[in-house]
């Protein structure tokens, strides 16, 4: 039986760790590398990796951080944050990223999704969505849109929609972001994530509010997701991996518990 | 030295690396003299059937793992390579491979369920590996230790003797099949953590004879 996966995420600028609250006010933690490395020995099932660089300087610094990465951890992870051709997307698993996570990228240009499930598997192209709860319309359906920029701008795309989409363009997996729920710490958005994660069939991992270990149980049971991302309730050093995994196995949850 | 056979199928270089960080020798080639002298070969691989056996009927890489695969010479298949080791696959409108092992690679069918949950295609994550008898290359493996999958078709030997290690989602396939000095695996050992270092590690020690 495949185990739910538990995926710390790093937000990375110019090389270095941040953490996003609300995508403001970003403090510096140290390096990207000994983190995950730290993260793989606590037995992160995967890692994911989000670069908020915005110069092309900053971008090469991070390539070279995913180089290190790679020679560092052995489980998948993920790169995301500003790809936007397939260039961006080869060198990043060229450098030894299993995959590739497409956003606002793939929002602007859909394409790049079926390209890159053609150039590199469709296991390698993951869609990340950002996602706010804007109530029901004739435009939005679903009550829920695609918003972009850190949740700044929106996009007249109905969630639903575009997660249906980008599976049959070609994604292997979505990570699914509510902007509402994100830097709160009061939980996943359970319903967006049950209604997203039970229409594909692609996995999907949840991402945004894990405050506590009870946040986890209810996203990766009620809403059925396949993982779930977390980052200040590990980064902060409210919870270790271990301990969570724990305590889910101890609720039913299938993980992998040793590593 | 090991050498990794490079057939344009995917990032090789995720193997390479774990097999440096166990400081164990290796090269990544195209050519059928490397393969031979090496004194391992393992044959990795992502991505689909079709493109794999066009790419390894071109460069006459087929014939050469062929030849490696009855040598007595270590083998070990990850992933795709373990999937175009057998006769035929369903990918690609079937697609006739190798026929080192005797059976089909199969799609996951639609409509998989494990506890009334519908099962996700591809299976993507780490999953256990219930293996039959003793096998060098699980030496110092925990039964209870997990392995990460990617893949939406899986190998369905035609012989139950050729059956190493099965895993469980909505059906039991096969995920690890051995024939004489042939191991294959549909996981990722590169990508399974420590435990599967170990398994490179033992690779890399194997000298090709039966389980003990």
């Amino acid at each position: 039986m495949l185990s739910k996966r538990i995926i710390p995420c790093l937000d990375v600028r110019d090389g270095k760790l941040t953490k996003g609250v609300r995508f403001k006010g970003n403090i510096d933690i140290g390096d990207p590398v000994e983190v995950a490395r730290n993260y793989y020995e606590q037995g992160a099932d995967e890692i994911v990796f989000y670069d908020i660089t915005a110069s092309s300087e900053g971008r090469d610094i991070m390539i070279d951080v995913v180089k290190r990465v790679a020679e560092t951890i052995f489980i998948p992870f993920s790169v995301g944050g500003g790809i936007r051709t397939l260039e961006d997307m080869r060198k990043v698993i060229l450098a030894g990223a299993e995959k590739v996570s497409v956003n606002s990228g793939a929002v602007e240009n859909p394409s790049i999704i079926s390209e890159g499930a053609v150039a590199f598997g469709r296991q390698c192209v993951v869609l990340g969505m950002d996602v706010k709860k804007v109530g029901k319309s004739e435009k939005i359906p679903s009550g829920y849109e695609i918003v972009i920029q850190g949740g700044r701008k929106s996009m007249g795309i109905d969630a639903l929609w575009w997660a249906r989409e980008a599976e049959n363009l070609g994604a292997g997996e979505i990570c699914l972001n509510s902007i509402d729920a994100d830097g709160t710490l009061e939980g996943y958005e359970l319903e967006l994530t049950h209604l997203i994660t039970t229409s594909v069939k692609i996995p999907v991992i949840a991402s945004g509010g894990a405050g506590k270990k009870e946040d986890l149980l209810d996203v990766l049971t009620s809403a059925k997701a396949d993982a779930a991302l977390i980052a200040s309730i590990v980064h902060y050093g409210t919870y270790t991996i271990a301990e969570l995994k724990e305590y889910l196995s101890g609720n039913g949850v299938k993980v992998r518990e040793i590593w | 030295m090991i050498a990794i056979v490079d057939y344009r199928a995917g990032n090789l270089t995720s193997v390479a690396r774990a097999l440096q960080s166990l400081k164990v020798p290796c090269v990544i080639t195209d050519r059928a003299d490397e393969l031979r002298r090496a004194e391992r070969v393992i044959f990795p691989g992502v991505g689909a059937a079709g493109e794999a056996m066009r790419n390894l009927r071109e460069s006459g890489l087929d014939g050469c793992i062929r030849e490696i695969a009855r040598s007595g010479k270590p083998l070990l298949g990850i992933c795709l390579g373990t999937q175009v080791i057998f006769d035929t696959s369903e990918e690609d409108d079937r697609t006739t491979c190798l026929g080192i092992i005797a059976g089909g690679v199969k799609r996951f069918p639609e409509g998989l369920k494990e506890k009334g949950d519908l099962l996700k295609i591809p299976h993507m994550g780490w999953n256990r590996v219930q293996s039959r008898g003793s096998h060098p290359l699980f030496a110092g493996i925990p039964a209870n230790a997990e392995f990460y999958f990617v893949h939406s078709y899986y190998p369905a030997p035609a012989s139950e003797s050729d059956i190493l290690g099965e895993t469980e989602y909505g059906i039991r396939f096969a995920s690890a099949v051995s024939r004489g000095s042939l191991v294959a695996v549909q996981f990722h050992p590169e990508k399974s953590g420590r435990f599967g270092l170990r398994i490179l590690e033992n690779f890399s020690r194997w000298d090709g004879s039966h389980a003990q």
